[in-house]
């Protein structure tokens, strides 16, 4: 599926964790092959629309489009989605390996040309040679790493990260974030990412999404929209003190 | 007696320095208790040694045949209800969206509630001569072994801790990530992977703590035992103990066998330890995942079939008590002397088995909560601290029966053991039911110390004062939670009663020993249902108690992850 990746579209995505009161509201496009960041207040409901998109949670009302398919009603494990979460990507109890060969095969049965792009991933995120590690001898870091060498084996056209630098320190975040632009690069991966660093989503995002009080309040570029100089009223506020950080 | 009035003494004249010293005197006043209580146990042993005691007895064949029996039995039963948990637990993590799950979740809650002996009732009117389920067996052209003997102790054993095994297995289950599951969906695992790579790993440790603690049960199953065993071939060395006690009177044979079953038990409570279990686990559950994931109908329709035959398993015994209940003449019952003294009886040594229980589990709870504030910063648990921890499941490692039977062999020497009937009914009772109230009563101190230890101490808040400005209110559900829980266990149990028990003082297990020992199978019927109903009302209450606790805490989450803020 590489090289065709899809684009997101939520059309009158309506949601809430109380049913008898759907107190969200969706509509928004994330554009195919490119990096979008999504941002916004804490509780604000980044995680949630991200979670719609997985197929972790079923709106009340409206659709999810990849491209042209309807993917409202599609289990989770058929949609073409790979999903890096904040913490826990590893299973603790399996080796680094083994977590990455879950990306090919879910019930652990390879063949030695896939052992062979295992290794491969590994090395491409700098990890060579960590495969018989557990995910507890890793630092957070390199466990995220991990996390990005079985989306590359999964070559899903579908990457959405869910705040998974967040818990990192500033240069590692940004090592991370380089590591995460070449890898989407690669394979123009369609990629949502939310994030509470606004540096972080000037550097890595061409798009941006502004998600406030269950609402989308404004998108368009990442550049423009972050710029405390030239953006709405309600991502000023939300910048704050914060917009050079 | 004064050995055992002591602490009591202590535990009221020092109360208000209690709370100024937290865990200093006061932490040692429930362990002074509870180690008094126990040591109860061994003192006999002083009289025998040197005569005729013990040690000549170590041939007798009744000894040994006992201890075997009684690890063979304990071995089958945990392997049994481990066996027969792991496929339902599966099936009800599995089957998120099964209806009525968290009814078949509460359901599973109830036989540790049930007295054994009402359980035993059930379990004889079904499986047992003319039973109902004995009888289908029958017509159906197959041979239905006897209920009374191993048969019969196995099949009440994996009534009463299969469904434990379940909650415990579960609650295993519900420690996994979050982001486990959602990823293993979306690596679009089978089920055979899931449960390897994914379940399992959580299910094995839960395993070894469900197993541990299901053996130690097992071990001091004493009721069950005397019940449905008790011949020859079925019995172990608690059942042995009131046996040498009650009938033969041979009081070296009881020692000897109270020794044994000390080793055992803590041998069982050391693996316990080990295993990271705990006596009163599987009483809490997470909440879990909903979103859809693909299944196929054969793997629904084999969750539906797992989880269905489990809970006929495990609900037909409380149907048959409702039914043989409702056909024995109540009213006749009621208006019985024996059985109205019965009632009150209990009620009146349950009721005073849990106050006492709660004073002691609360005093043991703050003392370790403010252990606990102290060493904040310097981290390692003191050894005085571990040994405090401990205490309170002292009782486990010297079981009820074995206490009893030391006191009456004591009490003997000096006056008539009957006599004492209700102070050792309340005592025993309490110390019992002391590890549970500990474990609901320790969250609750733990919050009253964090939050308002020092401010009460600043506001020079100590005694009663504090007792009620501060502890009562913080700790008010908790408190009676355990309470109600305490009565309950106290109210079912046969073990000090057994011993103890006489014309002259009677509870309402020990009524129904008594009927179902003349076969008035309908009057045991009666007043297991009468047992029953008081238990359920009381159980109601807990509930209460529990699911506010719960409804709590779902809030707390919902506002932490979810709502904007």
């Amino acid at each position: 599926m590489t090289g065709s990746s899809p684009q997101i579209v939520c059309d009158g995505l309506r949601f809430g964790y109380d049913p008898r009161n759907p107190d969200m509201h969706f509509d928004c496009v994330f554009p195919a092959g490119r990096i979008t960041t999504l941002i916004g207040p804490s509780g604000s409901g980044k995680s949630t629309l991200l979670n719609l998109v997985a197929g972790f949670e079923s709106p009340l009302e409206g659709r999810v489009l990849f491209g042209e398919t309807d993917m409202t009603a599609t289990p989770v494990s058929d949609r073409p989605v790979s999903m890096i979460f904040q913490e826990n990507n590893l299973f603790a109890h399996l080796s680094v390996f083994d977590n990455v060969a879950l990306g090919i095969s879910s019930g652990l049965r390879l063949a030695p040309s896939q052992r062979a792009t295992v290794e491969e991933a590994l090395q491409s995120v700098e990890l060579a040679g960590f495969g018989v590690r557990r995910p507890a001898e890793l630092s957070g870091g390199e466990r995220q790493r991990v996390a990005l060498a079985r989306v590359i084996v999964r070559s899903r056209p579908v990457l959405l990260l869910d705040e998974a630098f967040a818990s990192l320190g500033p240069a590692l975040r940004r090592d991370m974030l380089e590591l995460l632009i070449r890898i989407q690069r690669q394979r123009a991966m369609t990629t949502v990412m939310v994030t509470h660093f606004p540096s972080d989503a000037r550097f890595a995002a061409s798009q941006a999404v502004f998600v406030s009080g269950g609402q989308v309040l404004a998108t368009g570029s990442a550049e423009t929209l972050l710029d405390p100089e030239r953006t709405v009223p309600e991502i000023r506020a939300y910048l704050g003190g914060s917009g050079g950080a | 007696m004064a050995l055992r009035d002591d602490p009591l003494n202590a535990l009221t004249t020092r109360d208000g320095r209690a709370s100024v010293l937290p865990g200093g005197i006061a932490a040692w006043i429930p362990a002074l208790f509870l180690g008094t209580l126990a040591a109860g146990a061994f003192l006999p042993l002083a009289l025998f040694a040197g005569g005729s005691g013990p040690g000549e007895l170590l041939p007798d064949p009744v000894v040994w045949r006992s201890l075997r029996f009684t690890l063979y039995q304990a071995v089958l039963s945990t392997a049994l209800s481990l066996v027969a948990a792991v496929p339902v637990a599966t099936a009800l993590y599995e089957f998120q969206r099964f209806p009525g799950r968290s009814l078949v979740l509460r359901l599973f809650a109830l036989p540790l509630a049930l007295p054994q002996i009402v359980a035993v009732l059930a379990i004889t009117g079904l499986y047992g001569e003319r039973g109902v389920i004995s009888l289908a067996v029958e017509n159906a052209g197959l041979d239905f072994p006897p209920v009374y003997g191993l048969t019969g102790i196995l099949i009440a054993h994996v009534f009463f801790n299969m469904p434990l095994a379940v909650r415990i297995v579960l609650g295993g289950m519900s420690s996994m990530p979050d982001e486990y599951d959602r990823l293993s969906h979306q690596l679009a695992m089978g089920p055979a992977s899931r449960f390897r790579l994914v379940l399992w790993p959580f299910i094995r440790p839960a395993l070894f703590s469900a197993g541990s603690l299901i053996f130690m049960l097992c071990v001091t199953s004493f009721t069950v035992v005397l019940t449905l065993g008790g011949g020859p071939r079925a019995t172990t060395l608690e059942v042995a103990i009131y046996q040498a006690l009650a009938f033969d009177f041979d009081p070296g044979r009881a020692v000897l066998l109270a020794l044994l079953q000390v080793l055992v038990t803590a041998a069982a409570f050391a693996a316990l330890t080990r295993a990271g279990g705990e006596i009163s686990s599987g009483m809490t559950l997470g909440t879990l995942r909903s979103y859809p994931v693909r299944s196929s109908a054969a793997l629904r329709t084999g969750a539906v079939l797992l989880i269905a035959t489990g809970t006929l398993f495990v609900l037909l015994p409380f149907v048959i008590i409702i039914w043989r209940g409702l056909a024995a003449e109540i009213a006749d019952l009621l208006g019985q002397q024996s059985v109205r003294d019965a009632i009150a009886t209990s009620l009146l040594l349950g009721a005073g088995a849990a106050m006492l229980a709660v004073v002691l589990a609360y005093l043991l709870a703050s003392s370790l909560a403010s252990a606990a504030a102290r060493r904040r910063f310097s981290g390692t648990q003191s050894a005085s601290e571990r040994l405090l921890g401990q205490t309170g499941s002292l009782i486990l490692v010297v079981p009820p029966v074995v206490i009893a039977a030391g006191w009456f062999i004591l009490i003997r020497q000096v006056a008539s053991p009957y006599a004492a009937a209700h102070a050792m009914v309340v005592t025993v009772n309490a110390a019992m039911a002391v590890p549970f109230a500990l474990r609901l009563l320790l969250p609750a101190a733990m919050t009253e110390t964090e939050r308002y230890g020092r401010l009460s101490r600043q506001l020079g808040l100590r005694g009663l004062a504090r007792l009620r400005i501060v502890t009562w209110p913080l700790a008010r559900r908790a408190l009676l939670l355990a309470f109600a829980f305490s009565m309950a266990l106290s109210l079912g149990d046969l073990g000090v009663i057994a011993i103890f028990g006489s014309q002259d003082v009677q509870t309402l297990p020990y009524l129904i020993l008594q009927r179902m020992g003349s076969y008035r199978t309908q009057d045991a019927a009666g007043l297991a249902l009468i047992l029953s109903i008081i238990i359920a009302a009381l159980m109601i209450v807990a509930d209460r108690g529990s699911a506010s606790q719960t409804a709590r805490k779902t809030s707390r989450r919902t506002v932490g992850d979810r709502k904007p803020t």
